[in-house]
């Protein structure tokens, strides 16, 4: 028998994989594709106090290995979120993570507060998203800011609180142990790192918003490297993502220090990435004997 | 569950300049498929990550016929594929045209020629399809006539009306009570004047860059003249929503 589970700030998931935000909606879509029973967690799109139009289009491009999208947290708001996407995700058998974007802190800590109600079971804070011109990045990329969002959203929040972390910066670590010392319970790591594309044919950029955030298993040896880091530098657990299109992607992260991963733009190069990676893990642990998954994190040192 | 699916080439020949035409035996699309919807294709490069969007040009019993223009790595691949090869395809994806008995004008420029074909040969009652190209190389053009009358315009001039598609719509006195277009971005926003003008009913058919092409990733919105239901913003989903929107539910 081997065993699967891990404990996220005291919530367990029957397994480790998850999905990433912003590249499965709330669910609903890959529900025709993926029994959603089998994932460990949904972490659904990020979703503010109001509803956001996003970024004109185009909004994505392909690169080598990878994409940059700049969608800008399009959103429908936390109104209809809590209406339509909480009760769907509820008719199955996952935890429900839900990301949490704002613009201003008193816009984070209005959802934040909304969803203390709500039967979720953790907040994704994403300090982190390269495209929105006010809020996301801009919270994430100075150690201080971190440590002050984290420290707000916590004294508000009445599920456990991921902080999810921005590659761009010089020192992961620095801003991993700001959201540490902010009271954060978990860490999810990393977003998008900020790239552009030129479409040499028209001499415009690629994306209507000059720049987006890289991801795609071209990413995977930064996130592995980040992830490795940071678990070096803090005590709580990390949730590790970026480029994860397979087991042996998975795999790599929890052995550098990852308690569960998410798998992100892999769905769409397949929809059903996710059970291909849960499936892979099974495999890898039954070929090593490795009885808990828990065994496998961060045995790389 | 849905599935991606392996299908198998038939055939692929080259229509026209950078147009190629490729048969695949893909039972659980050509049955399910309608006029106007797509299939995602996966490129079998490991870094060319996301599906292209390719429009269904035909269906018979067990196969699907798709009509595209090589436009970067991942189409140059495809039309590559020998007839036998492997293709990894996912669909039917999107809505496809609402059938109308009404004489119908059908306009396509370009690329977005071949799903005229299919809704050709589905939709009931008098119709016409309006086939804008470049220049002479015209491509399924004996297909469509077999199904409807056709009035063709070319940049060029060099065959039927010389301009574009409205040329020849009004230089061969086209009529109908219902358009359905697809073509490029200019032409869909002509041919919306052009129908709110004389007051028709009109469906376009509309492109953009997609990433997961089943509605999560909100990549291929376009601008919605009213708050879309499911995104709760002025946005709707070309590959979910769409790809045909009714003229006046769309600003292009």
């Amino acid at each position: 028998m081997i065993n699967l589970k891990v404990n996220l700030a005291g919530v367990e998931l029957k397994n480790p994989v998850m999905t990433a935000s912003g590249t499965f909606g709330s669910g609903a879509e890959y529900g025709e594709y993926v029994d959603l029973n089998r994932l460990g967690a949904v972490v659904t799109k990020g979703v503010a106090n109001v509803p956001w139009e996003g970024n004109p289009t185009p909004r994505i491009a392909e690169v080598t290995g990878g994409m940059l999208n700049a969608i800008g947290l399009q959103n429908p708001g936390i109104d209809v979120f809590c209406g339509r996407d909480i009760p769907f995700l509820r008719q199955f058998d996952t935890k429900i993570i839900v990301n949490v974007c704002g613009k201003t802190e008193s816009d984070y800590l209005e959802v934040v507060e909304r969803l203390a109600e709500e039967p979720v079971d953790l907040l994704e804070i994403n300090i982190s998203c390269p495209n929105v011109k006010e809020g996301g990045i801009a919270f994430g990329q100075n150690p201080k800011a971190v440590e002050r969002i984290t420290a707000a959203v916590k004294k508000k929040a009445r599920q456990p609180v991921i902080m999810k972390l921005s590659p761009n910066v010089t020192d992961i670590t620095e801003t991993a142990r700001a959201a540490e010392a902010g009271g954060a319970d978990v860490l999810s790591l990393i977003n998008t790192l900020t790239g552009m594309k030129i479409d040499i044919h028209r001499r415009r950029f690629a994306l209507a918003n000059q720049t987006g955030g890289l991801s795609g298993p071209a990413v995977k040896p930064v996130a592995v490297r980040m992830v490795y880091q940071t678990s070096h530098a803090v005590k709580i657990p990390i949730i590790g993502m970026g480029g994860i299109a397979t087991a042996e992607d998975a795999v790599e992260f929890i052995l550098a220090g990852a308690t569960a991963v998410s798998v992100g733009t892999a769905n769409f190069m397949r929809p059903d990435a996710t059970i291909r990676v849960l499936e892979g893990i099974e495999e890898y642990m039954r070929r090593y004997q490795v009885e808990e998954i828990g065994h496998l994190t961060g045995a790389v040192r | 569950m849905k599935e991606q699916i392996t299908g198998r080439i038939l055939s692929q020949t080259q229509l026209a300049d950078e147009i190629y035409s490729m048969w695949v035996d893909a039972e659980a699309i050509a049955i399910e498929a309608d006029p106007g919807q797509f299939v995602s294709v996966y490129s079998r490069d490991g870094a060319r990550i996301l599906p292209r969007p390719i429009s269904i040009c035909e269906v018979n019993e067990n196969a699907v016929r798709l009509v595209y223009r090589v436009a970067g790595a991942g189409t140059k691949e495809f039309s590559n594929y020998q007839r036998g090869e492997a293709i990894r395809l996912q669909g039917p994806m999107g809505n496809g045209f609402p059938l109308h008995g009404e004489p119908a004008i059908l306009i396509g420029g370009g690329i977005g020629i071949p799903p005229m074909l299919e809704l050709a040969k589905k939709l009931p009652g008098e119709k016409t399809v309006v086939a804008g190209y470049r220049d002479n190389h015209l491509f399924l053009w004996e297909d469509l006539k077999r199904y409807a009358d056709v009035a063709i315009a070319t940049e060029d001039g060099s065959v039927g009306t010389k301009g574009n598609v409205l040329d020849a719509v009004r230089e061969q006195n086209v009529t109908g009570s219902v358009i359905y277009a697809c073509g490029p971005t200019p032409m869909l926003r002509a041919v919306k004047a052009y129908a709110m003008e004389k007051n028709l009913l009109c469906y376009l058919s509309l492109e953009e860059r997609m990433a997961c092409g089943i509605g999560a990733c909100l990549a291929c919105v376009c601008r919605s003249k009213e708050t879309d239901s499911h995104t709760g913003v002025h946005n709707k989903r070309i590959c979910k929503d769409g790809p045909v929107f009714l003229a006046q539910e769309v600003e292009l």
